[in-house]
């Protein structure tokens, strides 16, 4: 009596605040037919605002892969003072809201920062910083941890071996992190495309220009054109539930492996 | 090749790990690093390996200061005491590992590969990964791969130490034949004085990041350098006020020269041994190990009154006079 209970709760829980909202934007985005939604998001602007969420994903993500893997490597295998000061410092864009991160974007890189050149801010380079900022974490705390628990042994017998550093690297560090360099990843891709805040901030949000896919929904949204809004909305939610998808399957794969 | 390492220092922070440790190998030869944990052997073993740079000294193998130089260009085959198996990779390709790395040609990885798998008896497991491999098999493909690059020494770290007891039994007596066999140095490292005893042809016992003693296993069992020696590599019980062997214990039924009065409190019969607890007039408790068929000729009993003394013909094995 009491698991069913408490099993209604969960899903009711879920239901209430998941799957009712997200499927509100499924059925008002194709309420006047497939064909006005599809148009809703062929228009230049829409197709720019995919492509522009796209292309960023594609720089900052490896972009925060091979820093993360680098970073979580000197973290593992390394001493040295400020080693904690980095340890949580990698943290920091989890605890900084994205507003505050996109606000010193600005100010480090706008007209008047301490760098301060044009075609930054306002445009796709301060976009893309603002994306790797947001999602810098996910990798390294994914690597991190399978790097302290294998330890050193199998690099070291590497090494007797006759492997060089970078073979060592390639043969026997890279596959043993592999798992936890793809869940980093496919984190990542997620955070970077649903980023709204940070982005917001430093793109001025100029429509076809500076707009990316959660941009052109707020966009749109202001505009009172809804189908829009909700349409754009569809297509960030399929992106979205396809890297879970690709994340749960992996997974699967995983613990196959095992 | 003879492994020579002279005045090695190594400190971790505060510690001291090694302090001034020169230890010479001889080519051919299989030495046991024996010693409590925490002693400094492991740490030594890997000086040698070059996985840690000493903060004084150097390692010569051959003729070759080898003290500069990278672990991978040292020659040296290193033994894990967990293994360290690659796991992403099947025994075939752990094997191959080191002659892949060489580039070496497909032919002769895979004929080295059949030749060292059938020489450590894995040649049906080739194909299987380590995680389907017990701790034994798994030890031995790490053996394998040692010896796939025909290191000039093989160098193990506690190797048999995961294992459980029947398995490390087999492997050690396995090790000995292989080494009869291969003939290359060899340095294992134990805390296990009967695995060092069994197998190895010189033992050096390291404490507290010095050696203690460097001979043959006989004299290190007959003459300790130290009281620390003594009573590491056998069992030791205390005569009037002096370490001696248990066995070296003579009992007796009536008082004789140099004997004194005891007391028999416990018995132990333990198949072939038997251990006699007794309790002196004066002093301690001590005990004395006796073969089965000398108990049955004194027809001990517990409560019985004895006379005790040290086996006079039996001399050189007490405490040596240096603490």
């Amino acid at each position: 009596m009491s698991r069913i209970a408490l099993r209604s709760i969960a899903i009711g829980y879920l239901a209430a605040l998941l799957v009712v909202p997200v499927g509100m934007v499924f059925y008002r985005a194709f309420e006047k037919g497939f064909a006005t939604a599809w148009d809703a998001v062929t228009t230049p602007p829409a197709q720019h605002a995919f492509y522009l969420t796209c292309m960023i994903a594609l720089v900052a993500v490896p972009a925060n892969a091979l820093f993360g893997v680098t970073t979580a490597w000197v973290l593992a295998r390394h001493d040295f003072r400020g080693r904690r000061v980095l340890d949580v410092l990698i943290d920091l864009p989890f605890a900084v809201s994205p507003v505050i991160v996109g606000l010193a974007l600005v100010l480090v890189w706008g007209r008047d920062g301490w760098f301060g050149m044009t075609g930054v801010i306002f445009s796709a380079p301060g976009m893309i910083l603002a994306t790797i900022f947001i999602s810098l974490p996910f990798v390294v705390r994914e690597v991190l941890p399978v790097l302290e628990e294998e330890g050193t042994d199998q690099e070291e017998a590497a090494s007797t071996l006759g492997a060089r550093g970078w073979q060592t690297f390639w043969r026997i560090t890279l596959p043993t992190i592999r798992w936890g360099l793809t869940y980093g990843v496919v984190l990542s891709t997620a955070r970077a495309i649903g980023e709204f805040g940070a982005v917001a901030v430093v793109s001025g949000k100029i429509s076809g220009r500076t707009e990316t896919l959660t941009l052109f929904v707020e966009d749109r949204f202001q505009s009172l054109d809804l189908t829009g809004a909700y349409a754009a909305g569809v297509v960030l939610a399929l992106l979205g539930v396809s890297v879970l998808t690709l994340m749960t399957l992996l997974q699967r794969r995983h613990q196959r492996s095992r | 090749m003879a492994i020579e390492a002279r005045n090695i220092t190594k400190r971790f922070g505060d510690y001291v790990a090694l302090d001034d440790v020169t230890i010479s190998v001889p080519d051919g030869s299989l030495t046991a690093l024996l010693g409590p944990s925490g002693s400094g052997k492991s740490t030594l073993l890997r000086v040698i390996a070059g996985l840690e740079a000493p903060d004084a000294g150097d390692v010569r193998i051959g003729r070759e200061d080898v003290t500069a130089k990278p672990a991978r260009s040292r020659g040296v085959g290193f033994v894990f005491q967990h293994y360290a198996a690659f796991k992403h990779m099947t025994v075939a390709d752990n094997v191959a590992f080191g002659l892949a790395v060489r580039k070496r040609p497909k032919a002769e990885r895979k004929a080295k590969v059949s030749e060292l798998l059938e020489l450590v008896g894995l040649s049906h497991l080739g194909e299987r990964y380590p995680p389907q491999l017990s701790g034994g098999q798994r030890q031995r493909m790490a053996l394998a791969r040692a010896l796939a690059v025909e290191p000039q020494v093989l160098l193990l770290d506690e190797p048999f130490g995961a294992l459980d007891a029947r398995v490390r039994e087999e492997l050690r007596r396995w090790l000995r034949r292989l080494h009869d066999d291969v003939h290359v140095t060899t340095i294992f490292v134990t805390h296990d004085q009967e695995e060092a005893m069994e197998i190895s042809e010189q033992i050096v016992v390291v404490n507290e990041g010095r050696i203690e003693q460097s001979a043959s296993p006989g004299e290190i069992y007959d003459k300790p350098a130290s009281r620390f020696v003594m009573s590491f590599v056998g069992p030791v019980t205390k005569v009037a006020g002096t370490l001696v062997r248990p066995h070296d214990i003579q009992i007796l039924t009536e008082a004789h020269e140099a004997t004194q009065e005891a007391v028999v409190t416990r018995l132990w019969w333990l198949g072939f041994e038997v251990r006699v607890e007794l309790l002196p007039a004066e002093g301690e408790a001590l005990y004395a190990q006796l073969s089965r068929t000398e108990a049955d000729a004194l027809a001990l009993s517990e409560g019985q009154i004895v006379h005790v003394r040290v086996d006079p013909t039996r001399g050189p094995q007490r405490e040596p006079a240096t603490p």
